[in-house]
């Protein structure tokens, strides 16, 4: 019986160990967020902008972080720089750049996506009004765009948030650390179902993180239709 | 009425335009007075749409002028954003912006644009709207109205911004005939009041009650330029005649039909 297993979160200070590895988690991941969609929307910008040399760029970008795993570029980050460039960030700091150079190229493809799939009459019909460039993208162009690629967006940044588990690999004590180190100490005092309730637990943590995000989405896209 | 005696409000002269090396406007010349209708008809291709979307700066033109009360707009000199102002301009589609509702769609342009004073603008907006019979309409969205209500409502959407001149792009054309009906009405009343107009359309009955001047357009040039009743009964040149017959040949066959 897996009864006595669940008392394995109690013990000890494995709560507040368990809350701190969550709160590194939602650090680096709510950072990285919110950079990636603030450079993600200039990025978007970018990418569908008149000049096709600086498409091909942005391109460039784009297909080289989506080639490259993330876990490379993370080993790139905290390890490569150092060798090569003497430049030592930390490992969180290391994890909010990759973070961020990923979030960042995939919210522009998403922006752009939403910015192109506009008519073109709507870019007309503002400018025919006396609107200049600028105003048209403020008043017309993004306020729509932001509706269509609030799905991708928020997917995104979900996608994001269960990817940082990865950051332990180089080091990170984040919320999935934490729960190994508990279970490697409690399966020395032999509580063989540790790992069970330790890893639903976490299942449960990213839970509560991402689930919110998505019911509040879908609650914008139900505002906005109506 | 005779444009002649007024005095000119919109002037083209020589105007080229071309996409890549396909020319699209060839030596366009036209004079437009204040309070003029002019037509514009022409089988598609012809280069009529474009010569409306030249005049509002949509399209670069290669080489030409366009004057608006004597000042050359094509020329770069006044941003393109501020001449807009002054010419209204309605397209095809349905083209409000989805996102706001009628009213927004409408104070958008004289706010913003325009900086005028959000209550006054709103005040001549509700009178427009309700010279169109959608004042009840004004906290709808686009998507809650029909086509033809669409386009009255983006009718109104340019003449808030008090343009000295309006061009029409084949409004009418994705409407369902029910609904072609009360937009074209709308155009008509405008002329009575003595708007500045220029239209594109594929309405031949409406064109012959609407226009001063009916145009004809043809593979880039202006073929024929003639009053309403002259181009309608005896059309001078034989691709005018041919276009128009395009359009008599279904009634046609169909007395033939009966009489069988």
């Amino acid at each position: 019986m897996p009864d006595s297993g669940i008392s394995i979160l109690f013990e000890g200070r494995n709560l507040i160990r368990l809350a701190q590895g969550l709160w590194v988690t939602a650090y680096i991941a709510f950072v990285s967020v919110a950079l990636s969609t603030l450079l993600g929307v200039l990025v978007g910008l970018a990418m569908s902008s008149r000049f096709t040399a600086l498409r091909a760029v942005m391109r460039l970008y784009l297909d080289a972080i989506r080639i490259v795993p993330v876990l490379v570029l993370l080993f790139l980050a905290y390890f490569g720089l150092g060798k090569v460039f003497h430049v030592n960030l930390n490992a969180e700091l290391a994890s909010i750049l990759v973070f961020t150079l990923w979030g960042a190229a995939e919210m522009g493809d998403i922006v752009r996506g939403a910015v192109t799939s506009l008519p073109r009459h709507q870019r007309e019909s503002g400018l025919s009004i006396g609107l200049t460039e600028g105003q048209v993208y403020r008043y017309v162009i993004i306020p729509q765009a932001v509706r269509r690629l609030l799905p991708g967006a928020i997917n995104l940044a979900t996608r994001m948030i269960k990817t940082t588990s990865l950051v332990m690999l180089i080091g990170v004590v984040e919320v999935l650390k934490v729960g190994q180190q508990i279970i490697e100490y409690a399966s020395l005092i032999s509580n063989p179902t540790a790992s069970f309730w330790v890893y639903a637990f976490i299942l449960f943590l990213y839970f509560a993180i991402c689930y919110p995000i998505s019911r509040y989405a879908a609650y914008l896209e139900q505002k906005w239709q109506s | 009425m005779s444009s002649s005696e007024k005095q000119t409000l919109l002037s083209i002269a020589r105007l080229h335009k071309s996409f890549d090396e396909v020319e699209v406007l060839h030596d366009v010349s036209l004079d437009v007075g204040k309070g003029e209708v002019v037509v514009v008809i022409g089988p598609s291709g012809c280069g009529k749409s474009t010569l409306l979307r030249s005049i509002n700066g949509l399209e670069t033109i290669n080489s030409g002028a366009i004057f608006l009360n004597g000042e050359d707009i094509a020329s770069g000199v006044t941003p393109w954003n501020k001449v807009r102002q002054k010419i209204g301009m309605v397209f095809q589609s349905y083209d409000l912006f989805p996102h706001m509702n009628v009213m927004e769609n409408i104070l958008l342009g004289p706010v913003k644009a325009q900086g005028r004073d959000r209550k006054e603008a709103r005040r001549q907006a509700e009178s427009l709207l309700e010279r169109v019979g959608l004042l009840e309409r004004q906290d709808a969205f686009p998507r809650q109205l029909s086509g033809g209500q669409k386009q009255r409502v983006a009718i109104v959407r340019s003449l808030c911004m008090n343009p000295e001149i309006m061009l029409f792009d084949e409004v009418t054309a994705s409407l369902d005939p029910e609904m072609v009906r009360e937009v074209l009405d709308v155009m008509l009343e405008l002329a009575r009041q003595g708007m500045t107009m220029i239209i594109v359309t594929h309405e031949m009955s409406f064109a012959r009650a609407v226009a001063d001047r009916v145009l004809f357009m043809d593979g880039g040039r202006i073929v024929e330029a003639a009053p309403p009743e002259d181009f309608f009964n005896c059309p001078r040149s034989e691709r005018a005649r041919k276009f128009l017959n395009t359009f008599t040949f279904e009634a046609t066959r169909k007395e033939r039909r009966t009489v069988e």
